[in-house]
């Protein structure tokens, strides 16, 4: 009851905010927020007369698994990919035809950017992961995930951030801190629902049936830890007012550039790197059935890998007002970071082995395999560009989207994309996937345009940096931006057809989830109970 | 992972796993690959000789310099002065030569175009086109037709001072006045000063046309800066009227729309951004792409 007088003060709250805002814009989120604290009472009342007595933590002697927020968070996950992609392709092709922009401010590339990061990463990945984690946690701590509302809270309450945010770079707000762009009250909102997410995972964990921690749950908690550090660090603004959407960091200069990509490098490495070793590390031993290669390596490698990480930050900013010894460092420990990096590679490859054979029929797997293999390819290439001498040619060029893309199509989309595909027949209690032959057609086609996508920005990127760098003999520069740009056109042509190829794959997937959910084919023993020799 | 793998070794016997299975998951006890840790440090031993050499440790007030003093803002000026190096000899001729004598010598003329092809490239071609062929309202460069002198001394003066840029005291200022805005002429008029226009370089007008009126108004209005029979007049940047060369457009909408309106476009003096070698060589550049006079 007094959570849902907590939703009506907050609903209220809201609306205050909304009649008294300084622009439309903020008032329109501020109604957002009122609708949802609404939502939010009836919710919670609804369930509270619905109840059962207790929600019992065991049926017949197994965990009662708690998958409904898993469930909502592997749809949204989805929905919001198909989006993500499909806004990338847009922006691309605003790229090589800049009419495309409309000379409208809401379809303007400064403002789609923005929506197609932060949906791929943060609403996309940040879907998978929050429904990776829930199952992973439950099934290898045996135990029922913990709290009743608190999941769901943390699954809405992140997806209600998502809109925000989403539809506040449309209308133009924004903090302008690359990945960070939301104002002050929707990274307020986000660090409510991401408090109440680690209470929901460490008490999931507290209560574990199994002796030790599993190793996807260390790389799932420093996900979640270090992002809140990073997020609260990285978003220390003051609001103008409260009924204003605009806030000012307090840190500056170059000091504010440095956090900036301290959290910018982290939020790739602990979002999109720890939050999806931990996906590789359940569900590749998990698909494959076979052990996990070597568990000194994981120990090795997770230490290694956080330690090393959160000095990288750095190399983002080789040549600029920073520090030269900050430069230094942030150089060397991205060089340190390479086998650390590959730690997670080898040990998601070799445990393939006697395996192998398992990539010609089961394309589920196939698709994990080549995301560690896209995942080792893109942790040797960031080293490398971290290197003073190769990031002077490489900076500001289109190697740096090719190489983000290379890591977050290949790495993070596949291994996304073989999670759902492993996690909608458990949820559902389906016995299988509506169609492999579809997951292969998804594979290929993603697999060509990512081909595309990253060898056409690599041309561009490297062509881009020797034209920059070109002086003729008499010592003046040989090309006009202008010139760069248009020897760049065909390139961009190519990123979008490759783009549109991957956007292609994420449709047939959508169309074989929906398939195999609507399927009468239910797994006779619950969910993947025929896979679980240790229960 | 190039050898087959053998399907009758059980790994699990081979190494050993950690005794433990988690939701079915089972863990190797293999060792850490010898390869593997070896580069891990390697990696570390190449970082560590890295920090002795270069900056690299923060101090209380301070850092550690490395080894040779290295800094990426001496490396900045090196880099400069090596370009100012290449340059200098010929740059410092430029800078003595008058204009007419760049033009005339083929060595600095050569040195003077491909200065100038750079720089116009980075600071000009955004207005004028990568080819000097101009845009609506910013001229074209490559013909006979100049607005304020195609002279070497009158585009340098151009270059240097900028057109109707306040910034620079002698910057080129002269204004047409809003005519229609700000009331001067009623809109018959300017109906019929338009249509007068046009014949001056013999396009057709509508037949209702009040051509008497328009060259009333043109003669009492227009022709002390574009002349009597529409023929420009560069000292105060009155463009020409009788030839088929049109800043805006020859329509009689964008005709009316400039006497309405009135005013023009602006350019930045460059003086306040590049250095004088290079305004000269714009200046020479300019003069060679086709209408120099």
């Amino acid at each position: 009851m007094a959570l849902a007088l907590l939703s009506a003060a907050f609903a209220l709250g809201a609306l205050i905010v909304a009649a008294k805002a300084y622009t439309p814009e903020y008032a329109f989120h501020a109604y957002i927020f009122a609708a949802a604290g609404v939502a939010g009472v009836f919710a919670v009342v609804n369930r509270y007369y619905n109840r059962e007595a207790e929600t019992p933590q065991l049926i017949e002697g197994k965990p009662n698994y708690n998958f409904g927020p898993i469930k909502f968070a592997t749809l949204a996950a989805v929905f919001w990919g198909v989006a993500g992609f499909t806004v990338g392709l847009v922006i691309a092709l605003q790229l090589a035809y800049p009419f495309l922009n409309f000379d409208l401010p809401w379809t303007s590339f400064g403002r789609l950017r923005p929506l197609h990061t932060s949906a791929v990463i943060f609403a996309f990945g940040g879907n998978v992961l929050l429904a990776t984690s829930f199952y992973v946690v439950q099934r290898t701590c045996q135990a029922r995930l913990a709290g009743d509302l608190s999941p769901w809270f943390v699954v809405l309450g992140y997806n209600l951030f998502i809109v925000i945010a989403g539809t506040g770079y449309l209308l133009g707000i924004t903090e302008g801190k690359e990945y960070a762009e939301p104002e002050w009250y929707a990274d307020l909102w986000l660090t409510i629902v991401w408090v109440v997410y680690l209470l929901v995972f460490l008490t999931t964990l507290w209560k574990r049936k199994e002796p030790h921690i599993y190793v996807a749950n260390w790389f799932y908690l420093a996900f979640i830890v270090t992002i809140a550090v990073l997020h609260l660090g990285n978003n220390a603004t003051i609001p103008v007012s409260i009924f204003s959407p605009k806030s000012y960091i307090v840190w500056s200069g170059v000091q504010d550039a440095m956090i900036q990509w301290w959290y910018g490098h982290n939020a790739v490495g602990f979002f999109l790197t720890a939050g999806f070793l931990a996906i590789m590390y359940y569900f590749i031993p998990k698909r494959a059935d076979k052990p996990v290669y070597s568990y000194r390596l994981s120990i090795i490698h997770f230490w290694a890998l956080i330690f090393m990480y959160i000095w990288a930050g750095p190399h983002h900013l080789h040549y600029t007002a920073l520090p030269d010894w900050a430069q230094t460092l942030g150089m060397t420990f991205s060089i340190m970071l390479w086998m650390p990096s590959w730690g997670g590679m080898i040990n998601g490859l070799m445990t393939l082995s006697g395996a192998w054979d398992k990539l010609r029929t089961d394309p589920v797997l196939r698709m994990m395999v080549v995301s560690v293999a896209f995942y080792g390819m893109s942790t040797f290439e960031g080293p490398m560009m971290s290197i003073k001498a190769v990031n002077s040619l490489s900076h500001y060029t289109d190697w740096t989207i090719g190489h983000v893309h290379s890591g977050a199509l290949g790495w993070v989309g596949y291994v996304s994309f073989g999670a759902i595909y492993c996690l909608v027949p458990w949820l559902w209690k389906k016995k299988e996937l509506y169609s492999l032959k579809l997951v292969n057609w998804h594979f290929w086609l993603s697999t060509i345009g990512i081909v595309f996508y990253i060898t056409s920005m690599w041309v561009a990127g490297i062509m881009q940096g020797l034209m920059w760098r070109a002086y003729t003999a008499l010592g003046f520069l040989e090309y006009s931006f202008i010139e760069t740009t248009e020897a760049l056109h065909p390139m961009y042509v190519i990123r979008a057809l490759g783009g549109a190829l991957f956007v292609l794959g994420a449709l047939v997937m959508v169309y074989n989830i929906y398939m195999t959910i609507r399927s009468p084919r239910t797994a006779l023993m619950g969910s993947q109970a025929s896979l679980a020799p240790g229960e | 992972m190039t050898n087959r793998p053998d399907t009758n070794l059980d790994p699990r016997k081979a190494v050993g796993t950690t005794g433990h299975d988690w939701d079915g998951i089972e863990e190797l006890n293999t060792p850490l690959p010898r390869w593997w840790l070896w580069t891990f440090y390697a990696t570390i031993l190449w970082a560590l000789a890295y920090w002795v050499v270069y900056p690299a440790i923060p101090l209380a007030t301070s850092f550690t310099k490395g080894m040779f003093g290295w800094t990426s803002r001496e490396q900045v000026v090196q880099d400069l002065d090596g370009l100012k190096t290449l340059r200098g000899p010929m740059t410092a001729k430029i800078e003595a030569a008058s204009l007419q004598d760049i033009a005339k010598t083929p060595e600095l003329l050569s040195f003077a175009r491909a200065q100038g092809a750079a720089a116009f490239a980075v600071n000009c071609s955004p207005c004028h086109g990568a080819g000097a062929q101009g845009f609506k309202g910013y001229p074209n460069l490559n013909d006979d037709d100049w607005l304020w002198g195609g002279s070497l001394d009158a585009i340098h003066t151009t270059l240097q001072h900028g057109i109707r840029w306040d910034a620079d005291k002698d910057t080129r200022a002269s204004m047409m006045p809003a005519f229609g805005r700000d009331g001067i002429l009623k809109p018959n008029e300017i109906s019929a000063v338009a249509d007068y226009v046009r014949t001056l370089s013999a396009l057709p007008v509508e037949k209702d046309a009040d051509l008497k009126l328009g060259q009333k108004v043109f003669t009492e209005n227009c022709a002390a800066c574009h002349g009597e029979k529409g023929e420009g007049i560069q000292d105060v940047g009155a463009p020409k009227l009788n030839d088929k060369v049109w800043l805006y457009g020859p329509e009689k909408v964008t005709i009316m729309e400039r006497i309405t309106l009135g005013g023009g476009g602006q350019m930045p003096a460059w003086s306040q951004r590049l250095d004088s070698p290079t305004i000269k060589s714009l200046a020479v550049y300019v003069h060679t792409l086709g209408g120099g006079q």
